[in-house]
């Protein structure tokens, strides 16, 4: 189980304070399928980031399985079990493809082992093994790598930071298939999603709705979802995908 | 002819990737003296009658061979310049591998001084690949300064690799080209200094004919106090085009002076420069931590994937 206590994350603005996690608790089961939404700024990445140690907390504790790991290092909380697909996915000249998944998986990766990963996530691989993680992939590309390498740590807890944003709209059925993959592959396994598309909210099984810094509801989804359908914490996907895509 | 020993058997392993005598053309040089020569029946090699250095002479024609020339130097205190010129003939299609290992375990300097002279006839297509490297721990500086002058002819076409990784305390290298109507050039220049190391590269790209192209990408790494000068020059004298682009990671006290330059003597030439000297985002280390790597790890992954 991840459980933050009491977390807060305050920056210096012009000269003065700001609070963009508030005083924030938090318990997430294992094997649960948790999403967690609300508006652009709420502080979601920014949660996302403490989790993965990424962002220290101004104050507060945060536990994995009742061991306080608030003070581990990203590296330690990595080896944990702590994955995270960030939401706008880092390049790096010269740096391959293989040569990501290698070091996501741990291990000296045989071609056959990697390109699995990738038809994962709907990318040719045999086009892509070789291919530098430059700024000549585009965004979609990018961002489907960034899902694969997470794929391939075998987290025991994935943090996919809106991992729909730039995916076209026939992948995301394959993109929702691979998290409920995921979710069956380990009982035990956590996935935590962040994203505003109420297709992904629908298949949660837990959603958490964070706005200020604060956790404003949590509960399964079949409570939270009608409470927050129609407010600006969710984008209703299917209405607009449907007129301008049709079939899905 | 001297035999090689295991030391520069593993420098040449270094410089060439080469594990055994490669096949084609060789030249093998340890400590001043010739090691090892293969010639074939396309490919010349023959030593200047003043014993400065090597010409090695490619028939017109000549495709799908190579030649190695490694250059070994595993005792303190050897200087030595080399002229070696190469003779690439018409419609040729060629890999030329140098490189220079110094392995200094004395207290004296070694240094060796290559100039290499490329002259490359009409439609022969070359690719050249020099790697240097440095090592043994003796007080001895381990000094390079190669120059490499560049002539081509109508419709060649010249890649260049230049590596410099490891090892070397001081180096100037220049290189100097001209190009004729149709030639094109695209060199890749990798350098990493670490230590108190200085590297000082200067590149000069004369285009003189129309429809030349070059295209001159230097990236470095600059690590602990060490210092680097990259000067990259493109002259426009014809209708051409030319690009040249510095690209730098600079970490620790290192320092970088990057001078990417254009000079155009024509209204047709098109030339593009661009310098970019930029610590390691932070992102990216957070990046490669989050795959279980410590940041120290995350570095030298992001290093040799620049340098790659
Ligand atoms: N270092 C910082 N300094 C100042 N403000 C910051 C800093 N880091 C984050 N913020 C602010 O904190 C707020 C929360 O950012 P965060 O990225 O966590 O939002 P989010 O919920 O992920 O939003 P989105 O849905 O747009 O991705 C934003 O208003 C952001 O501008
Ligand atoms: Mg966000």
């Amino acid at each position: 189980m991840l459980e933050l206590k009491d977390v807060s994350f305050v920056v210096e603005e012009n000269g003065g304070e700001k609070s963009i996690i508030d005083r924030l608790n938090l318990k997430i089961d294992d094997g649960k399928f948790t999403v967690i939404t609300g508006p652009n700024g709420g502080g979601k990445s920014t949660l996302a980031k403490i989790i993965a140690g990424i962002k220290q907390p101004t104050s507060g504790q945060i536990l994995l399985d009742g061991t306080d790991i608030t003070g581990m290092s990203v590296t330690e909380r990595a080896n944990l079990g702590i994955g995270y697909a960030f939401q706008q996915p880092v390049r790096f000249k010269g740096i391959r493809v293989i040569d990501l998944l290698r070091i996501a998986a741990g291990k000296d990766l045989k071609i056959p082992e990697a390109c699995k990963f990738l038809s994962e996530v709907g990318l040719c691989a045999r086009d892509y093994i070789d291919r530098e993680i430059n700024a000549s992939l585009s965004g979609g590309e990018l961002k489907r790598i960034e899902i694969a390498t997470v794929i391939a740590r075998q987290a025991k807890v994935a943090l996919f930071d809106e991992p729909e944003a730039g995916i076209d709209l026939w992948s995301f059925q394959n993109l929702i298939r691979i998290f409920e993959r995921l979710g069956s592959e380990k009982s035990d396994r956590t996935i935590v999603i962040i994203s505003h598309q109420e297709r992904i909210l629908k298949i949660a099984d837990e959603i958490i709705v964070l706005a200020d810094g604060k956790v404003k509801a949590q509960g399964a989804s079949e409570e939270i979802l009608p409470t927050i359908l129609g407010t600006s914490s969710a984008v209703d996907a299917c209405s607009l995908l449907t007129k301008e895509g049709g079939e899905i | 002819m001297e035999k090689l020993d295991e030391i520069q058997k593993r420098m040449i392993e270094e410089l060439s990737g080469l594990h055994e005598v490669p096949v084609g053309a060789y030249n093998f040089r340890a400590n001043s003296k010739l090691a090892g020569r293969n010639t074939t029946a396309n490919i010349d090699i023959i030593s200047k009658d003043d014993g400065s250095g090597i010409d090695i002479r490619i028939k017109p024609g000549t495709v799908k061979e190579s030649v190695h020339i490694p250059v070994v130097i595993s005792a303190s205190g050897i200087k030595e310049t080399v002229y070696n010129d190469f003779y690439v003939g018409e419609g040729s299609d060629v890999v030329i591998v140098a490189g220079c290992g110094i392995h200094n375990c004395g207290n004296q300097d070694s240094q060796h001084d290559g100039i290499h002279r490329f002259h490359i006839e009409k439609n022969a297509k070359v690719k050249y690949v020099e790697k240097h490297y440095g090592s043994g721990d003796g007080n001895g500086k381990r000094l390079l300064n190669p120059v490499t002058e560049v002539y081509m002819e109508e419709g060649s076409s010249l890649e260049m690799e230049m590596v410099q990784i490891k090892g070397v305390d001081s180096t100037s290298r220049k290189t100097y080209a001209k190009l004729a109507a149709g030639c094109k050039m695209v060199v890749q220049e990798r350098l990493m200094t670490h230590g108190e190391q200085y590297a000082y590269s200067l590149y000069d790209v004369s285009l003189d004919g129309d429809g030349s192209a070059a295209d001159v990408v230097s990236r470095s790494v600059a690590r602990d106090t060490s210092v680097q000068k990259l000067d990259l020059l493109v002259k426009g004298n014809a209708a051409c085009s030319g690009h040249t682009e510095c690209d730098s990671i600079i970490m620790d006290q290192g320092k970088i002076l990057a001078v990417p330059a254009l000079e155009a003597h024509s209204v047709d030439a098109q030339l593009v420069h661009e310098a970019a000297i930029g610590k390691i985002a932070g992102e990216q280390i957070d990046k490669l931590m989050t795959l279980g790597l410590t940041e120290q790890e995350a570095e030298e992954q992001i290093v040799n994937g620049f340098l790659r």
